[in-house]
């Protein structure tokens, strides 16, 4: 008689935990391609682990509290490594439904990562969706900083140079305006010995030597 | 008094100034997609025989020229032949529209120097959907870099008919790259001397580091074996030598007037023809130069792709059929899949349609040029390098100053013209002249900022300078020879610079050039007549694709009007110039 009940219970277990079975859900690790030499050989103690993470995630949903490890069934563990697992009622007779698991799942499923030390995409759960971390948005985005600092830059030597070039023009100008004075200076003294600017020297100081004049005579008129 | 004609300060500037303005984008994207549609390393043959032929003796006799007339493009042209000003305007409207769009570049390169600041590169990932389970639909059909690309640097609209709005970030990038621009062209050669120290020699500093970068990437060695392998085969098909040609002659940057431009401000006695040799020998070695290390990153882009796919295809094969993890490697890949396709044969063929094939050689096939090159593929290679922030920054770094320096060249063409003319210098300084042509190109080219702005781009790229520079330079070349006279110019050449006009050239610029540009310009024509209507690549937003469609006609019309706009110049202004003459011959003799 006991060993048909035990039978019995067995083939229950056996009918909660099947691939496809109502929920139920995949897993599937790549603990190779995560960890490569450091890889951990896949055995039941590691999967006595995994059912104390399940379990524990599903202690943590309210009305859920009293959630044990035998509570949580793992069946047809592959080489690959994959396998389907339910988690049970305390009466050990239905499972607990598709959305309290999935979701006690997704809010722990950090925690639950790092114990393997993989990631969401080396220990997946199918049909169990990932939340992926929404991108850190600086409040100003840093490209428009770049571009103010150079834009600043550009306004800076801009004006310089436009500065500069104005000062130069008009340096150029009081010194064309200087020369014109100096040289009004030296016609109002008349003769000079030396240091005589060239303009003057057709004015009323000074001989005029005849031979040049009939070469200055060659000269068109301006 | 006259004022003397501003100068370089020494020769090295003006050498540096041309290697600059020469030495361009077309350099980095267009080369090498010649070089791989048109038998890898044996189209060096045609396109070093081009160079001799054609890009020497006409770069040789737009910098005589320019040395000999001491003026910009109109002046130089007029002095030539009265009938002959055209030319020169003819010149000034192609820098222009050239000026409009070429910036456009320099913005878009500022906007991914800026964005290269950021750790992960934002082309990198794909940005997530609204409830945070997955990414961006678009960014999933087609690749982060694409999506970065079309959707966040163009916001690009399905058609060129849904113009859409001008989008501010781009649009402040242009201001940027504009201001640049004036502050670089502000005092003429003075400032525009010193800038090309830096816009001539970065570009080679980053592509030397580039290039041992590069070599040393897993698989770029698949890259170079590839693209360098002599297809001899290829030498056989006329569209070969054209392209050679064609390569060599816009290279050059012939025909926009920048050359006569910088010549102008020579010293008589410069040896250009030492000079001539000197920067169309440094511009071809530089195009193969970042050819190789274009080749060597699309190598290394092809062979990452190539493994992804690999582990694509194992990772399949291993859920499905439950193998242990890490048993299928890309060596055994084979083995494994017929032991499979054997012993479940069932199982194996509903896996087999999800299987993608792999092949390096088609991944390397993708031949890409122009801004895709530029924007996408390198992307796409630099975000799988390490320390990624250094080699984006680098690589845009790069692209601005070459942008930058074939855009001095471009204003100095539209700029000296026009202060050499009498009439505008008297009123207006020289930076008032800068100040104004900037300003009213960036108005204009904020046309290219809005939603189908990159199509506006391409037909200003394909059409804008093509056939209109042919003529241009076509039309140099008979006017030298034959209108000033060939001997003369010959004589003046050597009276200048002291070294004789050998007949080497002399062959060259009467008979075997304007033979050659002739022969090209056919073959434009032709090629545009026998294509039928003209299309262009559309991003198609829900596919995640390139899909090809037509122009409509008042695109068409636009075009026509941007060909004949630079074309009508010459005519225009003969016949301009002849009616004056025939005016003025009559007052003249009404008045005797």
């Amino acid at each position: 008689m006991l060993w048909l009940f035990f039978f019995l219970v067995t083939v229950i277990h056996a009918e909660l935990c099947q691939p496809d079975a109502e929920n139920a859900f995949k897993v599937r690790l790549s603990i190779r391609t995560a960890l490569g030499d450091k890889a951990y050989v896949w055995d039941t103690n590691e999967e006595y682990l995994f059912r104390a993470m399940v379990a524990f995630s599903m202690r943590k949903v309210p009305n859920r509290e009293t959630t044990e490890i035998s509570h949580v069934l793992l069946c047809n563990v592959t080489q690959r490594v994959s396998f389907w697992f339910v988690v049970t009622d305390p009466s050990k007779n239905h499972t607990l439904p598709a959305d309290e698991v999935q979701s006690a799942i997704r809010m722990n499923r950090n925690r639950i990562n790092n114990v393997f030390f993989l990631n969401d995409q080396t220990l997946e759960f199918l049909k169990i969706p990932s939340t992926l971390a929404p991108p850190t948005d600086p409040s100003i985005p840093i490209w428009i900083i770049i571009f103010g600092v150079i834009f600043c830059i550009v306004i800076v030597a801009t004006t310089l140079l436009i500065l500069s070039g104005i000062r130069q023009r008009r340096r150029k100008n009081k010194g064309s305006s200087e020369v014109d004075d100096i040289e009004e200076k030296l016609e109002s003294m008349g003769t000079l010995a030396n240091s005589v600017p060239c303009d003057s020297l057709d004015m009323k100081g000074g001989h005029i030597n005849d031979i040049f004049m009939t070469e200055d005579e060659r000269l068109t008129p301006l | 008094m006259e004022k003397a004609r501003e100068q370089w300060e020494n020769p090295l500037q003006f050498l540096l100034a041309c290697i600059s303005y020469s030495v361009g984008l077309g350099n980095v994207w267009r080369f090498p997609y010649l070089c791989q549609m048109y038998g890898g390393g044996s189209f060096l043959v045609p396109y070093l025989i081009m160079l001799v032929v054609e890009g020497m003796p006409l770069l040789y006799l737009e910098l005589a020229v320019g040395q000999r007339m001491r003026q910009g493009s109109i002046g130089t042209w007029r002095t030539i032949s009265p009938y002959l000003g055209g030319v020169g305007v003819a010149s000034m409207v192609v820098a222009f529209l050239t000026a409009t769009y070429y910036n456009t570049i320099n913005a878009w390169s500022f906007w991914y120097l800026f964005n290269s600041f950021q750790e992960p590169l934002p082309w990198s990932v794909c940005p997530l959907n609204e409830n945070l389970t997955g990414y961006q639909e678009e960014c999933e059909k087609a690749s982060s870099t694409q999506y970065f690309w079309y959707r966040k640097t163009l916001n690009i609209s399905p058609s060129i008919q849904d113009s859409g709005a001008v989008q501010w970030e781009p649009a402040l990038c242009l201001i940027l790259a504009w201001m640049m621009v004036f502050l670089c062209t502000l005092r003429g050669t003075e400032t525009v001397g010193k800038v090309a120290y830096f816009t001539a020699l970065l570009p080679y500093c980053v592509l030397i580091i580039y290039l041992v970068r590069g070599l040393t990437l897993h698989g770029a060695t698949n890259g170079l074996m590839y693209m360098f392998t002599p297809k001899v085969e290829q030498l056989a098909n006329p569209k070969t030598w054209i392209n050679a040609a064609t390569q060599i002659f816009f290279s050059l940057g012939l025909g926009f007037g920048s050359l006569i431009a910088f010549a102008s401000y020579n010293e008589p006695s410069n040896n250009c023809q030492k000079h001539t040799i000197i920067v169309s020998l440094v511009n071809s070695a530089s195009s193969i130069f970042a050819s190789v290390v274009t080749f060597s990153i699309y190598g290394f882009k092809a062979t990452f792709n190539y493994e992804n796919c690999l582990n694509k295809v194992i990772l399949l094969l291993i859920n499905s059929f439950d193998l242990e993890d890490g048993t299928v490697t890309a060596s055994n890949l084979e083995q494994v899949k017929d032991y499979l396709a054997s012993t479940y044969p069932s199982k194996y063929s509903e896996v087999l349609p999800h299987m993608q094939n792999c092949s390096l050689e088609s991944e390397l096939d993708t031949a890409v040029q122009g801004t895709g090159l530029a924007f996408i593929i390198y992307t796409e290679a630099i975000k799988n390098m390490e320390v990624s922030q250094l080699w984006s920054v680098l690589y845009f770094f790069m692209l601005l100053t070459l942008g930058v320096g074939s855009m001095l060249g471009n204003t100095a063409a539209i700029l000296t013209p026009l202060t050499d003319s009498k009439v505008i210098s008297s009123y207006l300084p020289k930076e008032v002249i800068s100040g104004l042509l900037c300003f009213v190109n960036c108005a204009i080219s904020l046309l290219f900022t809005i939603e189908a702005g990159s199509y506006w781009f391409d037909i200003f790229n394909d059409y804008v300078a093509t056939l209109s520079l042919l003529l241009i330079v076509l039309v140099e070349t008979v006017a030298v020879c034959y209108v000033y006279g060939l001997r003369r110019f010959g004589a003046e050449l050597e009276a200048m610079t002291g070294c004789a006009l050998n007949w080497y050239w002399k062959a060259l610029w009467a008979f075997v050039s304007p033979l050659l540009i002739v022969g090209l310009f056919f073959f434009y024509l032709t090629d545009y007549i026998l294509s039928g209507t003209l299309q262009y690549q559309a991003w198609d937003a829900t596919q995640g694709r390139l899909v090809t469609k037509d122009y409509p006609t008042y695109v068409l019309a636009v075009i026509g009007l941007l060909v004949a706009s630079s074309i009508i110049c010459i005519p225009l202004t003969a016949l301009g110039t002849f009616v004056m003459r025939r005016l003025r011959r009559g007052g003249s003799a009404s008045v005797a």
